[in-house]
């Protein structure tokens, strides 16, 4: 299983990572996209869209179902990948180099209370059964 | 093949063409100089095309049809004989009330039977779908909300395990969807959805028997708490099918149902209509009810509308509902009668324990083990993918070479590699073994020769189909060239 240690997660399957200036890239993990399958369509939110911390602000839909993506963090869309809008295999290609958007936290705290890569392993194998 | 791809210049159906040119009263100028694009075809090429394109047909007709939450059972020919009775395909909707006395008086039997086994005080035929009866539901709550200048109330409640139908149906009506989880026995997480009501909350949606196939066994203090915020309590009847006769939404404290007739009352169902989703309302919503609805007035039937219910939530179509569909609903319970609808619930419940014992006896795992199958049940394969590499669709295709239709499959979206299976109480139990050996079979190729489930389906009319192909370049047209 797939789970780079450098990065951050949420219990609800996203992914973050801290950009050097200051802001936080979103995409869904490795797992996620193997729960949803093939992708089909991606929904980013609108850049200057202030988010709290988890409020829906996306979808991912695949051949099997459509999922709500969640703000990690709160802050401000200051970004996002419009090439998954034709492309949105690339989050099934490589779920960590495919981010969805880029936030501006308002609340430095909240990236520190993310769960690390082995914490969400343990969440991951726990759903398993 | 199209029937157009058949098409060869000057070939025609001679029996079935004009004699002679119609005589019309159009100005040249207004009719069309080049002919219709119409496929040159034989009578014999129409026959066998169709003939065919019908023998392709996986349906209710011909095979077993174990659709989980869709309810897919056998439709009487009796009810569409009566239905088709040339009196009422005749009957015009804007035909004065007088000369359709007998067709009010069945949809007014209707209205009462449903009212009866569901325990509601008052219902409307007039929704076309189930779709649409949830629309009507949601819209009477904030209807009835507004009507108390109540207006603070913008959420809608929504359990995890619902259908996709509830929160886009909430979202449809301007309302902002809570999602509230389950607990691992299959039930609403009670202590979440307290911390989720307030003052904000319109109501709470709920499925019970859930998506799970569960009955919900808190359903008292799951009302007593959206009821206590000020909240309304909306029952999907999409599992109905599973307590008709014995337990009523009404009596669970439900204000407002919506039914969907296409699977309960075992009309026509699939290929996207004409449905039916009548919706029943407690005392406090009726004011609401979409019209028309038909009342008896002295002795005579009568359609209400806007004028005598001002406060309705308006017309969903120029008419009420699909009569034919309706028609076919109340022939089919005339013909169960009150005995007969308890019956329904009682097999029903019965196949879908039988089914699922019989399953996990086979070595399939059950999502819910310490749980009593409602109507229907859940299979996860999920221990059989990390084994094998065989998912749930794989097995899902390979059913299909079984003679056998797919459940449902990836539904409800909380399970990993789920199959949701609900038998219906119209399968015997030959059926129903028969299926459970098919599912033991394909089982055991799992283990063996997965490649060959991998790759099912192979004797279908069609291979595997390319899923991101078809969602991603949807191609439903074709040009002439």
């Amino acid at each position: 299983m797939s789970i780079p240690a450098e990065l951050k997660y949420t219990d609800t399957h996203e992914w973050v990572r801290k950009e050097a200036d200051g802001s936080v890239s979103v995409g869904i993990t490795h797992h996620a996209q193997d729960l949803l399958g093939d992708l089909v369509y991606v929904e980013n939110p609108q850049v200057g869209r202030e988010v709290n911390k988890g409020e829906e602000c996306g979808v991912v839909e695949s051949v099997k179902a459509a999922s709500d993506i969640y703000a990690p963090v709160t802050g401000r869309v200051v970004a996002v990948n419009n090439e998954l809008a034709d492309a949105p295999e690339r989050i099934n290609q490589d779920a960590y180099d495919a981010w969805m958007f880029r936030l501006q936290p308002t609340e430095p705290r909240e990236y520190e209370m993310l769960l690390d890569a082995a914490g969400y392993g343990a969440l991951v194998e726990s759903q398993e059964h | 093949m199209l029937i157009f791809d058949q098409s060869r210049t000057g070939r025609r159906a001679q029996a079935q063409s004009p004699k002679r040119a119609a005589q019309i009263d159009i100005a040249r100028n207004l009719l069309r100089e080049d002919d219709l694009l119409l496929p040159a075809v034989s009578e014999m090429d129409v026959v066998r095309h169709y003939t065919r394109l019908s023998q392709q047909n996986f349906s209710i007709d011909t095979h077993f049809y174990p659709l989980g939450s869709c309810t897919m059972k056998y439709n009487p020919r009796a009810c569409n004989a009566l239905a088709m009775l040339p009196g009422f395909v005749g009957r015009h909707p804007l035909a004065p009330a007088k000369t359709g006395q007998a067709f009010l008086s069945f949809m007014h039997e209707l209205q009462t039977m449903l009212c009866e086994v569901t325990g509601m005080k008052a219902v409307s035929l007039a929704p076309m779908a189930g779709a649409q009866g949830e629309f009507a539901g949601v819209a009477m709550i904030r209807a009835y909300h507004e009507s108390r200048g109540d207006s603070g109330r913008s959420e809608i409640i929504v359990p995890d395990a619902a259908h996709g139908t509830n929160p886009a149906t909430a979202t449809m009506c301007g309302y902002k969807v809570r999602e509230v989880p389950t607990d691992g026995d299959g039930n609403v997480d009670l202590a979440a959805l307290s911390a989720v009501v307030g003052p904000q909350t319109a109501g709470l949606m709920l499925t019970n028997p859930s998506t799970l196939g569960v009955f919900e066994r808190t359903i008292e203090q799951i009302r007593q708490v959206v009821h206590n915020a000020g909240g309304l309590l909306y029952y999907d009847g999409a599992n109905l099918n599973a307590i008709l006769g014995r337990v009523r939404p009404g009596d669970m404290g439900f204000d407002v149902i919506h039914m969907n007739l296409h699977k309960t009352f075992s009309t026509p169902h699939g290929g996207g209509g004409p449905g039916a989703g009548p919706v029943g309302v407690n005392e406090r919503l009726k004011p609401f009810l979409p019209v028309p609805i038909v009342e008896r007035v002295e002795d005579a039937y009568v359609m209400i509308d806007e004028v005598q219910r001002p406060q309705t939530i308006g017309r969903l179509s120029a008419f009420m509902g699909n009569p034919g569909v309706l028609l076919r609903a109340y022939v089919y319970a005339r013909m169960l009668g009150r005995e007969g609808m308890r019956r329904v619930a009682d097999f029903a419940t019965l196949n879908a324990n039988y089914l699922m014992a019989k399953l996990r006896r086979f070595g399939f795992e059950l999502a819910y083990p310490e749980r009593r199958a409602s109507h229907e049940f859940i299979v996860t394969l999920q221990a059989l993918k990390s084994e094998t590499g065989v998912t749930a669709m794989d097995f899902a295709k390979r059913l299909l070479d079984k003679g056998f239709h797919a459940p449902t499959t990836y539904f409800p979206l909380l399970v990993p590699e789920c199959l949701l299976i609900e038998p219906t109480e119209t399968e015997s139990k030959q059926t129903l073994d028969a299926f459970a050996a098919a599912m033991k079979e394909i089982l055991d190729e799992a283990r063996t020769q997965p490649e060959l489930v991998r790759q099912a389906p192979h004797a279908m009319p069609v291979r595997r189909l390319d899923d991101v192909r078809a969602a991603r370049q949807l191609d439903l047209r074709w040009m002439a060239t």
